[in-house]
């Protein structure tokens, strides 16, 4: 999760303050995990730095909550080129569930044993994410199942591995 | 929680093949439980023994502390048409019938009179988003919507078990999450236990707890500590 280019993001849609900023992040992406103020200022600053934003005057007083920020012509076209552009692909091969099934079978450790466990974990917080979205909003329900799918994806590579857990401890034995 | 159904070493062949080579499972009075597993792991011949729809070759099936393994074909009948419930993946809708006929079919079969079954049956519709349907024959329903009937028809009884095997396993996801929603909302609310095969995460994650059946035989996740 980009916060620079999201606060930019909603910065386009009209000029706010680092406060409205922070409780639409905070109400659409931040979900349990809000942005600190520090961060939206200390951020805002960076844009105005590289002349993707500019500050307004200040309203009523010092302080960076008194300033409106704009997007410039640089900072929407950095949000086009964004909102353009496929993210990376995760995860990444060398994940860890696939590091402790293979130094599980290297140290004649029970692997199968390992992968039921983190079934059970994974079933776990599949069951909490589905109760979210049971009494969340779309939103909730739609990060929810973001989650929901990529768990899911584990699992089917778990069952996959656990099947072939034989052939995997022969070539990691040698 | 008391246990409704129990399985002990439950053994199962078909021809040369065994299905189910010990089973062992206890379902608590109440509960949403997932019965998971890959194809031909022998999930769903679980579900038939423990509906008392297969006789196992060997081993205990108790519900409420009877042996359905032991009971008559008619009193296992029986037993599957007052206490249980059944919603499967497909065709299970009789066609000449009309939705709210489908749904008082249960009723119908354990002696209820028409009009008293007929208006039990409409009460599901407005329940189940079905509203000015009531009339419809199953080749005139979608997918979800026929899917949402068979549901009615399972529940209409207020069985004490309500098995399903793979129920979503035809419809679209996001169809599939509401009669998911809708089978495991109604079941809690009139108390019915359920008990669902699947071999799908997202769905088993609507459940309380899963157990797995691997090569036929009954693992339990929950508990496993390394």
């Amino acid at each position: 999760m980009s916060v620079p280019l999201t606060l930019l993001g909603l910065l386009e849609r009209e000029p706010s303050h680092g406060y409205d900023l922070k409780r639409d992040y905070d109400a659409f992406f931040g979900r349990g995990k809000p942005l600190p103020y520090g961060q939206v200022y200390a951020t805002l600053g960076r844009l105005a730095r590289d002349g993707k934003a500019v500050a307004g005057q200040a309203e009523h007083g010092e302080g960076p909550d008194r300033k409106r920020y704009e997007i410039t012509a640089a900072g929407a076209q950095e949000v086009e080129r964004w909102l353009s552009t496929a993210a990376e692909p995760e995860p990444h091969l060398q994940s860890v569930l696939f590091a402790k099934v293979v130094l599980s079978l290297m140290l004649n450790r029970p692997a199968d044993r390992y992968l039921d466990l983190q079934r059970a974990a994974h079933l776990q917080r599949m069951r909490e994410l589905t109760d979210l979205k049971q009494r969340g909003t779309m939103i909730d329900t739609l990060l929810a199942d973001h989650g929901l799918y990529h768990l899911e994806a584990d699992l089917r590579w778990i069952d996959h591995a656990a099947a072939r857990l034989s052939v995997l401890a022969t070539e990691v034995r040698g | 929680m008391s246990s409704i159904i129990q399985a002990r070493d439950v053994r199962k062949s078909f021809g040369q093949t065994p299905a189910l080579r010990g089973a062992t499972l206890s379902v608590e009075r109440g509960e949403v439980l997932a019965v998971m597993g890959p194809s031909g792991s022998g999930k769903s011949t679980l579900l038939h023994c423990l509906a008392g729809i297969l006789t196992p070759d060997a081993g205990t099936v108790l519900f409420n502390g009877e042996r359905l393994d032991q009971l008559s074909e008619a009193r296992r009948s029986g037993l599957r048409r007052d206490k249980f419930g059944f919603v499967f993946q497909f065709g299970q809708l009789v066609p000449e019938l009309s939705a709210e006929e489908n749904i008082a079919l249960p009723l119908l079969l354990s002696g209820s009179r028409r009009g008293p079954a007929l208006q039990r049956a409409r009460a599901w519709f407005a329940r189940l988003g079905l509203d000015g349907l009531e009339s419809r024959r199953s080749g005139e329903l979608s997918g979800g919507q026929a899917q949402r009937v068979a549901l009615a028809r399972a529940l209409v009884t207020q069985p004490e078990v309500l098995f399903a095997d793979e129920p979503t396993g035809a419809l679209d996801s996001v169809t599939g999450e509401h009669v998911l929603n809708l089978l495991t909302g109604a079941a809690r609310e009139q108390g019915s236990t359920v008990i669902l095969v699947t071999h799908e995460a997202r769905v088993a994650a609507y459940a309380d707890r899963e157990v797995i059946v691997r090569d036929g035989l009954v693992s339990t996740l929950t508990g496993v500590n390394p």
